[in-house]
């Protein structure tokens, strides 16, 4: 059976940057899949395409059935698409915005309305859905915003960093309702920033950087590709970054990262928290002054790191980006 | 569904939502209905004492171009609410649903004559209590305020597509005095246009704005009795000048602004 997204060799120009320089995507029905990148690195740009928002410059695509170029009208009938600004009209209520989608979908007005009362429920907002949107937390205006994509049940959706911005507590509720809808089936793109969540949620995962594919595998197989849980220190003294490497080298299972400038030393590990008290021990008994210590879990940076080695222009690139307000 | 059907029913959807916007912030629609107000006092009694128009009342010679320039200015509101929806992303949404591609404009330009409805009204009312009387029947007078109210809907999709291509909402106010200036004073809403020098007097003539006022002036009989006949053939037929221009802005800006409403990105 065909995919149910199915992209081939898209790309897009902007006057000086390229967002995307050859994507290829293939989502099978039911799957969710994970586009892992840093801002810039054209997640936005290909959910857009393919939910019809943006043409490509070059390259194809297909979702549910239908050609995003020549069948868009068909595309729009079978996708929901929530984006990482929450598209709600702030001065409608919650059951007014949801009804409005409900009718844009043209499902009559008795369904719309039916529609819009079933997903406030679901997405417990039934207290604030007579309220104004503007009276919302940024929690609950996402999840109004997801309950929007789904008015129509559609079978392929489109979440675009569904949960940035949010605090740690909403972003774990909104897994959860994630989680609820794909286990009916629903085809997901999901796209992030943070490997976590797309472990927490994603079958399959793309990671890309500079608009083109750089790992594609599930979550197990990039963590095994980037390694496990490591030891991130950073000394006091700059003096001190060598000896401490020494040291901590006896609990190392991989390469040591050292950062001479931030004096800080990231050391693969297996064996979790008792190895960290251990090498804080051992520091502590070499006299070598700590200013920060922790247990990491492998994160978007170390992914990078381990496949391009240029994560720091990445993050840079991506914090400068954010700044700006722009995707 | 055929395009136009759906257009219109999606364009009623996005209306229903925009008129809900008034009602929730009251704030814009009480500036919008106070300005023309303060306009009408400003003109009738600042400029009113010192116009003398030839055989007639300043007063009542003037509430025609301050109508026609308060619903050319009204226009504003499309091109802000645009730029708003495209600033704040909801238009993202509107652009992933299956529904028609000209429904928002619809919708919006739809909902804005109500802003000009209303300050019609009420700039009506104020016009009469300084001494502006209508002088021919109630069926010519709403010829005269539907000439208006149409032209004030043309002019909305102009303002449509230019609130589509500008970078945000702020730039609009000032993109829109450059233009809405020179149509609205250099035309025969505050004086007689045959009073203008040379280029002025032609682009007076010529101009939309003036066959707007002149026919709404001829409607509610405020045309000063010793004023000259017009020279101009605009002038001289000014509802249906005023006709041909609505049919001209509205089947090229529609078309240009649909077209600008697909592609647009956000900002």
């Amino acid at each position: 059976m065909a995919p149910v997204i199915e992209a081939v060799g898209l790309v897009k120009r902007y006057k000086d940057v390229t967002a995307l320089a050859g994507l290829d995507l293939a989502v099978d029905e039911g799957i969710v899949l994970g586009l892992l990148g840093p801002n810039g690195a054209g997640k936005t740009t290909a959910v857009s395409i393919l939910a019809t928002l943006l043409q490509p410059d070059a390259g194809s695509a297909r979702v549910a059935g239908a050609d995003v170029l020549a069948e868009a009208e068909l595309v729009r009938e079978r996708i929901g698409l929530s984006g990482q600004y929450a598209a709600v009209d702030e001065h409608l209520t919650g059951f007014e915005n949801l009804d409005m989608i409900g009718r844009l979908y043209h499902l009559g007005r008795t369904n719309a309305r039916r529609r819009a009362h079933e997903l406030l429920e679901r997405f417990d907002l039934v207290e604030a859905g007579g309220r104004p949107v503007k009276t919302y937390s940024g929690g609950m205006r996402r999840r109004l915003d997801l309950a929007g994509a789904l008015v129509a049940e559609p079978p392929v959706l489109f979440l675009d960093e569904p949960t940035s911005g949010l605090d740690p507590r909403s972003r774990t509720d909104l897994w959860q309702v994630i989680r609820e809808l794909v286990a009916r089936g629903t085809t997901l793109l999901l796209t992030t920033q943070y490997l976590e969540e797309a472990d927490h949620l994603a079958d399959d995962i793309v990671v890309i950087d500079h608009g083109r594919e750089i790992a594609h595998g599930t979550a197990d197989e990039l963590k095994t590709l980037v390694g496990g849980e490591r030891i991130a220190v950073t000394v006091v003294h700059p003096t001190e970054v060598e000896r401490a490497r020494g040291l901590l080298g006896r609990f190392a299972v991989g390469d040591i990262q050292v950062d001479e400038r931030a004096r800080g030393l990231t050391v693969p590990i297996s064996g979790g928290a008792p190895v960290l008290t251990q090498a804080l021990r051992d520091l502590d008994a070499a006299a070598i002054e700590v200013q920060d210590v922790g247990l990491r879990r492998p994160t978007l940076d170390d992914v990078f790191l381990t496949l391009t080695g240029h994560v720091a222009e990445a993050l840079d690139q991506a914090a400068a980006a954010s700044t700006d307000g722009s995707a | 569904m055929n395009g136009l059907a759906s257009a219109l029913i999606d364009g009623a959807v996005i209306a229903k939502r925009n008129v809900i916007k008034i009602k929730r912030v009251p704030e814009v629609l009480v500036f919008v209905l106070l300005s023309p107000i303060m306009f009408v006092l400003l003109f009738a009694y600042v400029f009113g004492s010192s116009i003398d128009v030839s055989g007639g009342s300043y007063r009542e010679f003037l509430i025609a171009g301050i109508l026609a320039q308060t619903v050319v200015f009204g226009s504003t509101f499309t091109g802000v609410g645009l730029a708003e929806d495209m600033q704040k992303g909801i238009i993202d949404r509107f652009r992933s649903l299956p529904m028609s591609r000209a429904a928002v404009l619809i919708g919006r330009t739809g909902s804005d004559i109500i802003y000009n409805f209303l300050s019609i009204a009420i700039m009506s009312l104020t016009g009469l209590i300084v001494g502006w009387r209508i002088r021919t029947s109630v069926l010519d007078a709403l010829v005269g305020f539907a000439m208006l109210l149409l032209f004030s809907y043309a002019f909305s999709w102009v303002m449509a597509f230019v609130g589509l291509i500008v970078p945000s909402v702020e730039v609009i106010n000032n993109a829109s005095f450059m233009v809405i200036f020179p149509v609205t004073f250099v035309a025969n809403t505050f004086v007689p246009a045959e009073n203008l020098p040379g280029v002025l007097k032609t682009f007076a003539e010529w101009n939309p704005v003036s066959a707007v006022t002149q026919a709404a002036r001829e409607q509610f009989g405020n045309v000063p009795f010793a004023a000259p006949e017009p020279a101009s053939w605009p002038l001289q037929n000014p509802v249906l000048y005023t006709l041909i221009w609505v049919v001209i802005i509205i089947a090229v800006f529609a078309p240009l602004s649909v077209r600008q409403y697909k592609r647009a990105d956000r900002k």
